[in-house]
This record gives structure tokens, sequence and C-alpha cells, in this order.
């Protein structure tokens, strides 16, 4: 249903170009759950808002195809891409503390979504604010629809969040890290729920997070993205069970591992992700890898199969 | 919240009282002044001298004197004046206001309504020529004295092109009561009002579209974004919507102060017998009954403003409202 | 807008803070623009006696006598009125001959031109004294109330509510008619009535709270700071810390406001002298000059014109100023202009 081919973003700042995705492609197709995973400025974010069309900087530069469900969103027209935006493409967002507008109660805020969409009378829209806040699990919805946001804990405000986000049943979901900025059981409780209501509505969805242990839980497919560029795709479990980069083997062994025995200490990767200002020439993540070559100093480039990786140790 | 409001009163009463004494000491502990000596004339005898002196109660302690004052204002009423014997003040003072107020309150309601359409369009056009002109002519607005700005409107309007279809319908300088007079009232206020408002324009302008680009770097702008809504409903209903807190604070301080006397100036140029005129003529006669009670006056509506403020923080902030 | 953190944070080249910041002032255009049109106001301004001196003409004593020569011939600076009864005298118009009462003279037959660049070089002085005045007692108390808190911070916060609620132009007026006619004794420091440094006391002193307070404000933020308490457990002593650690920190926000405190000074300045309790005639200010051009202001309205134009550049060019300052050191900084 998605279809992203050659999408590069680059931001034009004082310094010159900063490119923070650069030609990176992957489908998503109907019900799927992508898992997108890398470290904090791998351009993970940057791109799924490039799908959302939410990327207003004017010094942004946005290439590349981005088709939905045929359709082609670079370059649409910003009304149509408003249609689209919150009724078949939902998010998100990382933070739920400020996610949300201050001064109006949460109801206030979904119903909005709601009737920004549909034709539909305002207290049908207030009935189905508090379903989707029953869905979600949240108590008292008919009187926590008159809160505001800072009356909520993180967690609840989150729920309130992918409340908002499936008010009117989208077709594709992006989470940016939904968990990230949760206690340890707030997040599996969230985790949870997403699951569920994935099952519930048949979105597909892309889960954007750094957090391999969140992937091996949810993910159908995955991506590794590093330096703005992808570098492994491929099924959850070829991943996990053989990761073909690098860089996935190094994020795997910075977790603890699912089952057999735990490793004495965890593997942290060495050194810092290349400025994107001046990449250097090679693979980017040759001057933090242990298994380079001479080869690396070229760029290597991902394969076609299902399971891939830009590694040149790989097609070697 | 009784507790709040306890204090908050509390603290009003103290400012008040603060004010209060500061006047007072301005005007008679200030070495080397003498109200005495202000009254009695340039070239009194001493003989005269010190009958006025025994006759206001200047001969008395200090504190006694600052009381009595205050009993005479807040509770008897009956506060007349040093320079025109027998004027009673507080009736002076409440002459004023009507005057006073129709200025201010017209004034800022050309104010907040230009102010709005400044900051809001200039917001939404922001990096824009658009953006920059209204920017740059708000900071003029800032820059121009209001007392020159009104002899300029003065010079225009009621001499250069006061025969001209463009100002002939301005009257003379002077306040008309609206009860006797609406047309009139209005028509001798409009000029002043403009005059007024422009600074306020310009600097409520730059304060609201300022409070706009900031809210617009908010991430609930981009959840707004995210779900679908159109450009000018995430401006107005969000970005604005929490940009206003900023504005309605400094609007109530700045309505405080100009009908507390700040208005002065305006007064002053368009021959507007307002608190503030009241004020200066009785400042530079060192009339301190009439300067005592003004003042006060003054420093009443800024603390009431203050208070007002804070309460429409609440209406508009929930965050405050329910803590 | 979200470029993730760590991607941007590396420059290629890194400068001081300083130096970044006046990179970027020199880059905006219309700051440098409205810099090089105050200092040249300045300067003009300072060419007051040369001026005069050229000119021939004593700006400070009535000259109802003098006589200019206009196209070849000789016209008196004092016309007999035609108008009414034709007892009174109309100043000549502006000759628009540099040198040559170009402006025209106002009420006493003195060359306008001449008293606007005297009268410009006192309305400068006035600001820019009162905003060392007003900067240096800010920083003094809001150092003093943020730093050490407590019953201290209370005393300064309460006093500087109370001069808060009190509107600034009526302490300012109230200020200056106690104070114009006998000058101020503080025992060390002595005022004579009329001299300059009244109203630059006066001015500097009532707008205290407004730059105060945010000092106070930075200064709490500060205290809490870890550095500060690292230094506070070290034992670093108060005065150390105040000036080695918090006073930098608070520098940017002082430089910021240097501008925007300038202009505002220079318009209450002006109005203290248009209500002829600023500067004593026969020192002549921008405020004093449209003063004087008030009652001229249907014959001669170029006396109370020009002195008014001159303000608004001056203080346009300090607001701009002020403006490109602020974006340039402090860009997230709250203070606003023209705050009066």
């Amino acid at each position: 249903m998605l279809k992203v081919r050659d999408l590069s973003v680059a931001f034009r700042t004082e310094q010159g170009m900063v490119h923070a995705v650069d030609d990176v492609s992957f489908d998503v197709g109907e019900g799927e759950l992508l898992g997108v995973v890398g470290e904090s400025g791998s351009g993970k974010t940057v791109s799924l808002l490039a799908v959302m069309g939410l990327i207003t900087d004017p010094n942004a530069v946005i290439t590349g195809s981005i088709q939905y469900r045929g359709r082609e969103l670079v370059g649409l027209k910003p009304r149509e891409m408003r249609a689209l935006r919150g009724k078949e493409i939902a998010m998100i967002f990382q933070d739920p503390m400020t996610a949300l507008t201050p001064v109006y109660t949460i109801g206030w805020q979904i119903a909005e979504q709601v009737l920004a969409h549909e034709k539909i009378s305002k207290a049908a829209a207030w009935q189905r604010t508090i379903d989707l806040l029953a869905e979600v699990n949240i108590p008292n919805p008919r009187e926590t629809v008159h809160r505001y946001p800072h009356q909520l804990s993180g967690g609840m405000r989150q729920r309130v969040v992918i409340a908002m986000a499936l008010s009117c049943n989208p077709a594709l979901l992006v989470a940016d890290e939904p968990t990230t900025a949760l206690d340890v059981t707030v997040q599996a409780q969230i985790l949870d729920l997403l699951r569920k209501l994935r099952k519930n509505h048949g979105s597909a969805i892309v889960f954007i997070t750094h957090d391999m242990g969140v992937m091996a839980e949810i993910a159908d497919r995955m991506l590794v993205m590093y330096a703005g560029r992808v570098v492994e795709r491929g099924k959850k479990e070829e991943l996990f069970l053989q990761p073909l980069h690098p860089y996935t083997r190094a994020l795997l062994d910075s977790i603890p591992p699912l089952t057999g025995k735990k490793p004495k200490r965890l593997r942290a990767i060495p050194g810092a992700p290349p400025n994107l200002l001046n990449r250097p020439p090679g693979c980017a993540f040759a001057p933090r890898c242990i298994e380079r070559f001479e080869k690396c100093s070229a760029e290597p480039a991902l394969g076609y199969g299902m399971h891939t990786a830009a590694c040149f140790r790989v097609s070697s | 919240m009784i507790f709040a409001l306890l204090q908050r009163i509390a603290q009003m009463l103290f400012v008040m009282f603060g004010i209060s004494v500061l006047v007072f000491l301005i005007f008679f502990a200030t070495p080397g002044t003498d109200p005495a000596a202000r009254i009695a004339g340039r070239n009194a005898s001493p003989e005269v001298l010190e009958a006025v002196r025994r006759s206001f109660g200047f001969d008395q302690p200090m504190y006694v004197q600052y009381l009595t004052m205050m009993k005479k204002i807040f509770i008897t009423g009956d506060l007349t004046s040093f320079v025109n014997r027998g004027w009673k003040v507080v009736p002076a003072v409440m002459d004023t206001i009507p005057v006073t107020l129709s200025l201010v309150f017209g004034a800022a309601i050309l104010w907040v309504v230009f102010a709005l359409i400044i900051g809001i369009v200039a917001a939404a056009t922001r990096g824009s020529w658009v953006d920059k002109t209204l920017m740059m002519l708000g900071l003029i607005g800032i820059s121009m004295p209001v007392y020159w700005l009104g002899e300029v409107m003065n010079l225009l309007s009621q001499n250069r092109y006061h025969d001209t279809w463009i100002f002939s319908w301005v009257p003379p300088l002077g306040y008309k009561n609206f009860s006797d007079d609406p047309k009139g009232w209005f028509l001798t206020l409009v000029i002043p009002w403009i005059t007024l408002s422009i600074l306020y324009i310009g600097l409520y302008g730059r304060v609201l579209r300022a409070a706009i680009v900031e809210s617009l770097q908010e991430d609930y702008i981009r959840t707004a974004r995210a779900k679908g809504l159109s450009e000018t409903r995430i401006l107005l209903r969000h970005a604005l919507r929490t940009s206003l807190v900023a504005f309605v604070t400094l609007f109530g301080l700045d309505f405080g102060a100009l009908v507390g006397g700040s208005a002065l100036l305006t007064e002053v140029v368009f021959g507007l017998q307002g608190l503030g005129k009241l004020t200066y003529d009785a400042l530079l006669n060192l009339d301190l009954p009439i300067i005592m009670t003004t003042v006060l006056y003054a420093s009443f509506f800024v603390v009431m403003a203050n208070a007002v403020v804070d309460l429409l923080y609440m209406l508009l902030d929930p965050r405050v409202r329910t803590a | 807008m979200t470029v993730a953190s760590g991607t941007l944070s590396a420059t290629p080249k890194s400068r001081g803070p300083w130096a970044t910041a006046l990179r970027r002032l020199l880059r905006d255009r219309a700051a440098v623009f409205a810099l090089f049109i105050f200092v040249l106001i300045v300067v003009l301004c300072l060419l007051a006696p040369v001026y005069a001196a050229w000119a021939n003409t004593d700006p400070f004593t009535s000259t109802l006598d003098a006589v200019v020569h206009i196209n070849g011939q000789d016209v008196p600076v004092m016309e007999q009125s035609t108008e009414g009864l034709g007892l009174g005298y109309t100043p000549i118009g502006p000759t628009w001959q540099i040198g040559n009462y170009f402006l025209g003279a106002d009420n006493q037959g003195r060359d306008v031109m001449a008293r606007l660049l005297y009268g410009g070089l006192n309305s400068l002085l006035i600001a820019g004294m009162a905003t060392v005045v007003t900067l240096f007692f800010a920083t003094l108390l809001g150092l003093a109330a943020g730093f050490f808190g407590g019953i201290i911070d209370t005393l300064i916060s309460r006093f500087l509510d109370i001069l808060w609620a009190f509107p600034v132009y009526l302490l300012a007026i109230s200020l200056s008619i106690v104070l114009i006619a006998q000058g101020l004794n503080l025992g060390i420091i002595t005022i004579e009535s009329g001299s300059l440094w009244l109203p630059i006391f006066i001015i500097g002193v009532v707008y205290v709270p407004y730059v105060a307070r945010p000092i106070r404000g930075q200064v709490l933020a500060l205290r809490e700071s870890d550095f500060v308490l690292a230094a506070i457990g070290l034992g670093v002593p108060s005065y150390r810390i105040l000036l080695r650690d918090i006073l930098p920190n608070v520098s940017t926000t002082l430089i910021v406001f240097v501008p925007i405190m300038m202009a505002l000074n220079m318009i209450t300045e002006s109005a203290l002298s248009f209500l002829s309790i600023g500067v004593q005639p026969p020192d002549a200010s921008w405020g004093t000059i449209i003063q004087d051009g008030q009652n001229l202001l249907y014959t001669r309205p170029m006396v109370a014109l020009a002195p008014g134009i001159a303000i608004v550049i001056t203080v346009l060019a300090l607001n701009v100023l002020g403006d490109g300052l602020r974006d340039a050191l402090d860009p997230r900084s709250k203070i606003r202009i023209g705050r009066s």
C-alpha cells in the first residue's frame, strides 16, 4: 500500500546541505507492521514525516517518490494531502506530554479531527470520541473526555493520542517511538494496546524505534537505518537470527538476548554516527565497523532480495 | 482558593500602601521641599509661612500628616485642595474619570482589533515582505512620542487639512459629555483614540506575532497538522489561542496604567480634562491632596488590573485553573 | 523542523559566542543600517558647536533683532505679524539654506537647526547615561535578589512591585517636579537644579524594575544550575561566583537591553522636557524644542516637527538595532521593545 522509492530529504543550513535522508526505499503491505530501527539522527523520523507531508521547514528539499495506494504524495497539493492526513494516514508522536494542545479538553481535540474529515453531527463525533477512549482502555471515558491534557498521566495521554490517531480508522498508522517517553510498565501496556488495536482495525503500522527489544515483540518486517540510509531490511526473524550488516549485529549485541544465557557484558558500539553535513565517502558505518576492509571506501548498495543489507561483506 | 484570594487582596493592599507612602515621602520628605513655602508664595514673610504651616498641619509629625490625609481620602472623603482651598478633591477626581475612561476604552478597542489583525496576518505570512512591512510599521508606531504624534494630528486635522473633506468633521479640541452629546463625544475622541492606540497597536502586533510564531514551533501544532486540520484552523484555534495568554497579560497591565493616569500626555495635547491632566496640573502646583488621591487611584487600577489579569489567565489557561 | 539532534550539533568550526553573535549581527542588514544611522546622528549632534560657529549664531540667547540675508535681501528674523492687531511677531520659517536659519527660528529668534543639534546632544546624553544608571541599579538589585534569596529577595522584590505598580510617567513626573526646583542632595551626591544629571537620575531610576525583574529571574535560574551549585559546594566565595559565573551569563541580556532602554529613555526624556520638567532652559533637548514649537504649531510647524522627526528616526534606529542584537545574542529571549 505504501511504496517509497529513492526518498531523500535535505535541509539547507548555514553550513551547507544536511542530508538527513538519503535514497531511502521501502514498502509497507496492507495490515503489515514495519519496524524502523536506528539511532537518533539516522533519518527514521524525518523519512516518515516526509511520508506524512509534515516537513514544513522551508529549507527542506524532498525528492523521490512516495506512493500511497497508487497515489503520488510527493508534490501533492496541500489541500489533498490534508484530506489524507489524519483520515487515511495517521501519526502517533513520541512525547505525549507536549503532543496535545494544552488549552482544550482531550474530547474536544479528538472530536475536532473527526469533524475535520467526516460529515457527521457534533453529537455523533462526541459519542465516537467516548467510544474511542473506551477502546484504548481509558477509565471513565465519559468523564475523561472533559479533562485537559495536563490532568492526565503520560501513559493516559499517549492513549489519548492513539485514540485520536485511530479516530478516522486510518489504513496506515505511523508511530514515532510511541513508548520511548514512558515508564517501562506503561510501555508494555501501550504495546499490548497497539497489538490489540492492530487486530481490531487492520491498519498497517510503521513503527519507529531505537529499541530492538520492542521490535522483537511486534514487528513483521524490519528496516535498519544508519546515517540517513537503509542498511538492512528483511523479515524480523531473519534479521534477528541472521543479521547481515555489521551495524545490525552491533545493535543486537547491545541488547540482552531474548533467549538463552545472558552474556556477562553488553557491547556498546564504539564511536558516533557521522556528521551528515560532511558525509565522508564510502560506507557511513565504516569508521565504527570492526569488519571493515579496503572495499568499504566505496559506497555499498542495498540488494534486491527480501532480506538484504548494504555491505560489501555480504555481497562478497 | 479562599486563601489565595486573601493573599491576593493582602498583596494589593500592601502595594497600595507602599505607593501612598512613596508618594508622601517624595513630596514631604525630599530634602529641601517645603510645601508651605510653595503655598505661601516666593516672598512670604516668616510669620505668614508659620501660619500656613500651622493651618495646613505641616507642623505635625510626618506620620500624623500621613494618617490624616489617608483618613480624609478614604473615610471622610472631605480632603480639600491646598492651592484652591475648599475645592473637594474626591469629587474632582471622580469628575475626570469618565473622560479618561472614554479615551482609554476607545483606544483599547482600536488597539486590540488592529493588533490582532496585524499579529495574525504577520504570523501567517511570516518571513514574507508583508510580515516585514507590518513589523516595521509596528516599530515606527512604537518609536513615535505620543504627544508629538498628537501635535502632528492636531496640525493636520485642526489646521492644515481642516478645511478639506478629510478633516472637516473634526470638532475643536475639548471633551463633550456622552450624555449631553453622543455624536460630539464620539467625534472629539476619534483623533485622540487613534493617537493613543498607535503605540499599542505596534507593540501588541509585534508581541502577538512573536507569540504565535513561537507557538507554531510547538509539538501540538505538529499533532494538529497530523490530524489534517487546515492551516487557518491551526493558526487561529491552536497557535493564536495559546498565544492569547501573553497578549491578555500585557493588555491588563497597560490598560490599568492608562486608566490610572498614564494617558496624561494624550490628555494634555488634546485638552481633555482627564485624570492624567488633573494629576499633571496638580503636580505643577504641588497640590498634594490631589496628587495623593490620583496616584492612589492610579495604583488601585494598576493593582486591580493585575488581579483581573490573573483571573483571565485562569479562564484562558486550564493549567492554571485546575492546577 | 525535526532534524534530530546530533546531526546538526557538530559544527565544522566553533567560534566563541561573542564572535558568533557579532557575525550574525553584521549579516542583519537592517541592524547594520540602523547602527549606521544612529552613529550618523550622534556625529551630527557632536558637530553642533561647529555648526553654530559656522552659522555664526548663539543657540542659547534670544536674538529677536537678528537679520538674515536671503537671496541678497535682508530679512528680519522676527517678522511683524500681519494678522489681527499686528502686535505679535512671527519667527522666520525654514530658509532651507544650511547655516542660515535652515529650519527657521523659534519664538526667541534662535536658529532651530543649531538648537536641534545641541538638543540632540543632550537627548542622546541623557538617554545613554540614564541607561547606564538603570542597568547598574537593575543589575545590582537583580543579582542580590536572585542570588541571595530569602529576606533580601523579598525586600527587593516587594520594593520593585511597588515601583512597578506606579505608572512610569507619574513617578517620573512626581520626582521631576519635586527635584527640578531645588535639586537633589543625598549627602555624598549633590545634583544642582537645572543640571542634566537630574533627568538622567530620574529616568534611570524609574525604569529599574523593568530590567531588574528579568535579571532576577535569570539569576534565580542560574543559581540552580549545576556549575553554580558545584561552585557553592566547593566553597567558592559568593562574590567570585557572582563575578565569574553569573555576571557573564547575565551580560548578554544587559547588552540586549542597552539599545532598547536608550530608545525608551529618549522618549521619556522628551516627554518630561515637553512638560517642561526635564531639561531646563536655556539648555535644549528635542523635547524642549517641541515644547517651544507648540505655540507656533500652526504658523511655523517646522519648529515642533523637526525634533519630533529626529526622535522618531533615532528611536527607530535604536529599536531596529535592539531587535538585531536580541536575535544575534539571545534569540530565545522574551525582552520586548517599547514597554512603557
